[in-house]
C-alpha cells in the first residue's frame, strides 16, 4: 500500500496539486494497479535485453541545415499570456517566486 | 439520399469519380447526419468542404472523413477529450490528416475520445461520454469511441483514430466496425498529441476491410518530421482474396481462453469464425504466446511512464488552460495542471511518475521493457509456425455506462488481447463477427511487422463469409 507521503511526493514530482478525497483515492487506487503490475518482478529476466525500439531503424538523423520555423506570431497566437517587451515577444510567465525544497 | 449514405466509403469514392454521384452533395448529405448527432459521438462538424471545392479526380473522391480529437488540424479545435486544450486551435495539420486530405478525403468532423486517449470506454472524454449506436446505455469502446461510434452510425462514411493499447481495435469491436492497428512506424505521428510514443499509431476504422485498405494506402509513409517512421514497403492493394487456403491460423490460449477472462458469448462467437476460417481453407492450432499475459503489467507501466513525460507540456505556459496567473511559477503548473486534467489521467501520470522516479525506475520501467522483449520474441516464434495469430479483439461486448468506472484495473483489462500487439509494434486488424445478445464481437488478426496487406486480405475473404450486417447501428 502507498502511504499519504509517497503519493504527496510523487504528486509533487508530477505538479499536481490533489486534494484530501484525491489522495486517499489515489492510494488506494495506485496501490491496487500497484500489486497487479508487480507481478512482471518475479519472471526470469536475467540477460534479456530491454526493448528500446521496436522496429529496427537506422539511418534517420537529417542534415543539420536551418530551415523555417513557426512565425512568432503564430507560434503565439494560443499563448494564455502572450507578452511584448524591448527584447522581443514571448510567453508571459509569472514569477518563479521562492524555491521549492 | 439514404441511398448515398448506405454506400461504402469505397464504392462512394469510386461513384464520385465515375461522375455517379456529387462529392459535394455527399459531404453535405453527412454534414446534416454529423450535425444530429445524438451520440455526442463529434466534438467539431465542419461548416462544409474546405475551399478547393469537390476533388473528383482524386483517389479519396471527396468522401469526407472524420478525425479523432487528439490529431491536430490548423485552426480547428483540437482537443484530445481534455479541458486543459479547451478551444485549442493548433497552428499546422498532423501529417496523417494532411497527406488524407490530399488524397481527397476531406475533414468532416472532429470525434470525442477518452482524454488524451486514455480509456477503453470513452467515459474519460472531459466533454462527456459517446453512447454505442448499437446500445446507448452502453459504452462505444475507447479511446477513439467517437470515432467508432460516428462510423458504426452512419453519421461519417470513415474515420480515422490512434492506438497505442487497443484504442482502434477495441472501441471497433464494440460498434460492429474493422479497425486497424498498423505497423509502428508505418504511419507518421506528427501532429498526434502524444500519449505513450513508442506505441502510438494512427488507423482506420471504418465499415468494411475494403474501406479500411483504401484509407490505409495514403496514411502510410515516412514523414522527416517523425523519425520513428518508415517507408512502408510497397503500396497497399484493395484486398480480394477469396479463400484461406494455406493460411495458418494460431490461437493463443493465453489470450483466447478462459485466461483473459473472455465472456463466454464472445467466446462463442469467436469459435464460429474459426470454424468459418476453416471452411475457407485456413488450418487452426493452438500456439503459445507464454509472456502474453504480463503484457497488460508491462504496459501499464510503460504507457504511463511515457504519457508522465509528454503531458509535462501541458503547463499553462504556450497554449491551453491557465490558472491562478499571479501566483508563482510553481503554484502556477500546479493549479492548472490539477484543474486541467481529469481523474484518469491524473492516475496515469502519477502512475508513470513513480514508476519513473528514482529508485523504482529499474524495478518497474527497466523490467517492463524487458517483458516487452519476451512478448516480441514469442511472436517471432509463433509466426515462424503460423501466419497470423487470432483472439477476440476485446473479452466481452460492449459494458454499460458507469460499470467500470468505479474500477480502474477492471477497466485496464479492457486491453488484455489487444495490448501484446502494440508491444511488440506489429500489425493487427479487428473485424466484426457477429453478435452476442444483441451487441457485435469483434475478431482479430495480427500479423508480423508490414503484413499489413496479407492481413486485409484474409480479414477480406473472412469478412465476406462471415457477412456481418451492421444496419440495425445506423441512424
Amino acid at each position: 500500500m502507498l502511504e499519504r507521503a509517497q503519493v504527496l511526493h510523487v504528486a509533487r514530482l508530477a505538479r499536481l496539486e490533489l486534494s484530501e478525497p484525491e489522495v486517499e483515492r489515489m492510494a488506494a487506487e495506485l496501490s491496487k494497479v500497484l500489486d497487479h503490475v508487480e507481478k512482471i518482478r518475479e519472471l526470469d529476466l536475467e540477460g534479456v535485453p530491454p526493448t528500446s525500439h521496436v522496429i529496427d531503424v537506422a539511418g534517420v538523423l537529417r542534415a543539420d541545415e536551418p530551415r523555417p520555423c513557426l512565425p512568432v506570431e503564430i507560434a503565439l497566437e494560443q499563448a494564455p499570456e502572450p507578452v511584448e517587451t524591448p527584447a522581443g515577444k514571448g510567453f508571459g510567465v509569472p514569477t518563479p517566486g521562492p524555491s521549492e525544497a | 439520399m439514404s441511398e448515398l449514405l448506405d454506400l461504402p466509403a469505397a464504392s462512394a469514392a469510386a461513384a464520385v469519380r465515375s461522375g455517379e454521384i456529387e462529392a459535394r452533395e455527399l459531404f453535405d448529405a453527412y454534414r446534416e447526419r454529423a450535425e444530429q448527432d445524438e451520440l455526442n459521438a463529434f466534438t467539431w462538424v465542419a461548416e462544409g468542404p474546405p475551399a478547393g471545392g469537390d476533388q473528383p479526380d482524386t483517389p479519396l473522391g471527396g468522401v469526407p472523413l472524420a478525425v479523432k480529437d487528439l490529431f491536430c488540424t490548423e485552426g480547428i479545435p483540437s482537443q484530445a477529450g481534455s479541458r486543459i486544450l479547451e478551444g485549442y486551435r493548433p497552428p499546422y495539420t498532423a501529417t496523417v490528416v494532411a497527406k488524407l486530405n490530399q488524397a481527397g478525403a476531406p475533414l468532416l468532423g472532429k470525434t470525442n475520445q477518452d482524454e488524451f486517449a486514455m480509456g477503453s470506454s470513452n467515459e474519460n472524454s472531459g466533454f462527456g461520454p459517446v453512447l454505442n449506436p448499437w446500445d446507448r446505455t452502453r459504452v462505444p469502446g475507447g479511446s477513439s469511441g467517437g470515432s467508432a461510434a460516428a462510423v458504426a452510425a452512419g453519421l461519417a462514411p470513415w474515420a480515422i483514430g490512434t492506438d497505442t493499447g487497443g484504442s482502434i481495435r477495441q472501441p471497433a469491436a464494440l460498434c460492429g466496425i474493422v479497425g486497424m492497428k498498423p505497423t509502428y512506424g508505418a504511419c507518421s505521428r506528427y501532429g498526434m498529441i502524444a500519449f505513450a510514443s513508442s506505441l502510438d499509431q494512427a488507423g482506420p476504422l471504418t465499415r468494411d476491410v475494403t474501406d479500411a485498405a483504401l484509407l490505409l494506402r495514403h496514411m502510410v509513409g515516412r514523414d522527416t518530421c517523425d523519425s520513428t517512421s518508415l517507408e512502408f514497403p510497397g503500396e497497399i492493394e484493395p484486398p480480394s482474396a477469396e479463400s484461406l487456403q494455406g493460411i495458418r491460423l494460431g490461437v493463443p490460449e493465453e489470450l483466447a481462453g478462459s485466461e483473459g477472462g473472455v465472456e463466454a458469448g464472445v467466446r462463442e462467437q469467436f469459435d464460429r469464425t474459426l470454424k468459418l476460417a476453416e471452411e475457407l481453407g485456413a488450418s487452426v492450432e493452438p500456439c503459445r504466446l507464454r509472456h502474453a499475459p504480463h503484457a497488460l503489467s508491462a504496459y501499464y507501466l510503460i504507457a504511463p511512464a511515457e504519457a508522465s513525460a509528454n503531458l509535462a507540456r501541458f503547463d499553462g505556459v504556450r497554449y491551453g488552460l491557465r490558472v491562478d496567473g499571479s501566483s508563482d511559477l510553481i503554484t502556477m503548473y500546479n493549479r492548472t495542471r490539477s484543474a486541467g486534467f481529469g481523474a484518469e489521467v491524473k492516475r496515469r501520470i502519477m502512475l508513470g511518475t513513480y514508476a519513473l522516479s528514482s529508485g523504482y525506475y529499474e524495478a518497474y520501467y527497466g523490467t517492463a521493457q524487458k517483458v516487452r522483449t519476451k512478448i516480441s520474441e514469442d511472436f517471432r516464434d509463433a509466426f515462424e509456425a503460423f501466419d497470423f495469430i487470432v483472439t477476440p479483439t476485446s473479452p466481452w461486448a460492449a459494458f454499460e455506462l458507469g460499470a467500470k468506472t468505479d474500477d480502474p484495473l477492471a477497466m485496464y483489462l479492457n486491453d488484455f488481447c489487444t495490448v501484446p500487439m502494440s508491444l511488440a509494434g506489429i500489425p493487427a486488424i479487428s473485424i466484426p463477427c457477429g453478435l452476442s445478445d444483441g451487441l457485435p464481437v469483434g475478431f482479430q488478426l495480427a500479423g508480423p511487422a508490414f503484413s499489413e496487406g496479407r492481413l486485409l486480405d484474409a480479414a477480406y475473404a473472412l469478412e465476406s463469409a462471415i457477412g456481418f450486417d451492421g444496419n440495425a447501428a445506423r441512424v
